[in-house]
């Protein structure tokens, strides 16, 4: 077990800001101490629909960037898809309305000792992360480029102040609406050999990060993806989004995305297993 | 703000005394670890741990968990490390931070839980036994033995026979059966001390968009809020029926006016169970509501309050 939340608070947190940026919602909450233990690649997780709701488990939010202080104190900021009816709630809200929120939660991106190059590929709003983790990584000395794909010229996430963080920045849409038309994938090669990339992080839908996985695997290049995997209850404790991945000795377990993850060794997690239990998975 | 410092919070399995009425349910609590970051677990009654089975068990493929109006449908499997690694794991550690422990077993066959039970009688420091008899989430529902009325005394005969000594024996029920009376009957004859009522309901969602049901295993236990009526029922019907035996209440817990209609049904403690997922200090709340709300009520003690639902 990698952790256990050890930092983790459950508070009712104010809005203070709620923006629409294209597809998504940027939102600050202003969250006290919370935001001091927040690292890029940690999530917090927030009750919707208020305390009548029939919607029982929390939604759970990878943190977009954090601040320890400012004029609202501790800050978090999410980037929110208003998806399903519990992000909608969410997006609906406004400023100083409180939700309960808990965080933050879960492994976070490893960041190098040395200065390496560093690519950095997230798929819609899981490039949320990326931006914070971008952040960290410049001022370790690291060169940082960036991928950012999605279906449509809308669904890209890479605001001003982001984009600042980063020494490259390629954007690709399978219509071809903004940037190269195409995938994530599809450039991955050529950045690859151009800025000699040393270790890769992603963040995004599954089947983006298995073929970012494969491409790292082709090049021998290390890789820390931030896995999805709906969850019921973000700490622990439900057992409901697991995936098998390969502990140190090589045995197949299916482990947390939320206390293990997200934050997982690409190479460890097996990306084949659709609704089975692959084989040789320890007690199937 | 009613005060009263002499309020009884005690409640009795068997030869145990526990400190709390409110539980956390079994597969609700993760190993303990990861719900002490958030309140103290001597705060509990006891942690009732995930079912062990003898062996590991990788649970069911994902999806496992779909949210359903005021609850969920999970589908876990019963994923675990097996009894062995559980011994050295998770015990130890529970133990160590003064939590008290019911251990939850789960076998797939009555001599498997006769060997959990060999394996545990030894174990220091354990305050109960929970025998998950009613786990919907398995291959062949010819195993839910709290479905069969044999079925369920054999296996609480079972335990019986093998675990002795003073630890109380819970066996979990199923609502998903005719009569559970008569359910319970055979077990509380067959040695259970007291019964924990009741595990979740089998369901299933279908995902209209891809034609499918939404779970990988197909079906999974309905939890959460949706099924508190349900639980209500089982409750005050078995002990309308067995006065004498203790009841652990357990299905959509939430707040403590959730748990006075179980203690009022006849329950003399509750299980925090999924509403863990969505409020992690769920627990320390409904403790402190059941105090509050039964002493507005002229309660001086549980024990009390325990089944006056059925008073004429």
């Amino acid at each position: 077990m990698t952790g256990i939340n050890r930092k983790a608070q459950q508070r009712s947190v104010e809005i203070i800001s709620n923006k629409k940026v294209g597809a998504y919602h940027h939102m600050v909450f202003a969250v006290g101490d919370m935001a001091t233990f927040a690292k890029p690649g940690n999530f917090v997780a927030i009750s919707v629909g208020g305390s009548n709701s029939s919607m029982i488990l929390r939604r759970a939010f990878a943190i977009y960037r954090s601040s320890d202080r400012g004029q609202y104190g501790g800050t978090i900021e999410l980037v929110v898809a208003p998806h399903g009816q519990g992000s909608k709630w969410l997006t609906s809200l406004e400023i100083h309305d409180h939700v309960d929120m808990v965080g933050p939660l879960g492994v976070s991106f490893g960041i190098p000792a040395q200065p390496v190059s560093a690519l950095l590929v997230g798929g819609g709003y899981g490039s949320a992360p990326l931006f914070g983790l971008a952040e960290v990584l410049k001022e370790r000395g690291c060169r940082v480029d960036m991928i950012l794909g999605a279906s449509i010229a809308g669904k890209i996430y890479a605001p001003l102040e982001g984009k600042r963080s980063v020494n490259s920045l390629t954007v690709t849409t399978e219509d071809g609406s903004t940037g190269s038309k195409g995938k994530v994938t599809d450039v991955m090669p050529e950045l690859i050999e151009k800025y000699k990339t040393e270790i890769i992080y992603s963040c995004g839908p599954m089947p983006m990060l298995a073929a970012v996985d494969s491409i790292a695997e082709q090049f021998g290049i290390m890789h820390q993806c931030a896995v999805e995997e709906s969850m019921a209850c973000g700490i622990g404790v439900c057992m409901t989004c697991v995936l098998p991945v390969k502990d140190e000795n090589g045995v197949i377990k299916m482990t947390r995305s939320c206390i293990d993850g997200p934050v997982m060794d690409g190479s460890r997690v097996i990306w084949s297993s659709n609704r089975q239990i692959p084989e040789g998975t320890w007690g199937a | 703000m009613v005060e009263n410092s002499n309020f009884d919070m005690r409640v009795k399995f068997g030869q145990k005394y526990f400190d709390s009425p409110v539980f956390t349910a079994s597969g609700c609590a993760g190993s303990g670890k990861e719900l002490s970051q958030f309140f103290p677990l001597t705060e509990l009654g006891a942690v009732v741990t995930k079912s062990i089975a003898l062996k590991p068990r990788s649970g069911r493929a994902t999806p496992r968990m779909a949210e359903t109006p005021s609850g969920m449908l999970n589908s876990i499997g019963l994923q675990g490390p097996g009894i062995d690694q559980f011994l050295e794991d998770d015990i130890p550690w529970l133990v160590a931070n003064q939590a008290r422990v019911i251990v939850s077993i789960s076998g797939e066959s009555v001599d498997d839980y006769a060997s959990l039970a060999r394996r545990l009688r030894v174990v220091p420091g354990l305050s109960g036994i929970e025998v998950n008899i009613s786990c919907p989430n398995v291959e062949n529902r010819g195993l839910v033995f709290a479905c069969d009325p044999v079925a369920s005394r054999e296996v609480i005969e079972a335990v019986r026979r093998n675990i002795g000594g003073e630890l109380p024996i819970i066996a979990k029920l199923s609502p998903d059966v005719t009569d559970i009376v008569q359910i319970a009957g055979e077990v509380i004859s067959a040695g259970a001390d007291a019964l924990a009522l009741i595990n979740t309901l089998l369901g299933m969602v279908i995902d209209i968009d891809k034609q499918r049901p939404k779970l990988a295993g197909k079906t999974g236990g309905l939890s959460g809020p949706a099924i508190r009526p349900v639980a209500v029922r089982a409750i005050y019907q078995v002990h309308s029926a067995f006065k004498n035996t203790p009841i652990l209440g357990m299905g959509g817990v939430s707040c403590g006016k959730d748990a006075l209609e179980m203690i009022f049904a006849g329950a003399s403690a509750v299980s925090i169970g999924t509403a863990n997922f969505g409020n992690p200090t769920a627990a320390i709340k409904v403790k402190k509501e059941i105090r509050e709300l039964l002493l507005e009520r002229g309660f001086n003690s549980i024990s009390e309050a325990v089944g006056v639902a059925h008073n004429e």
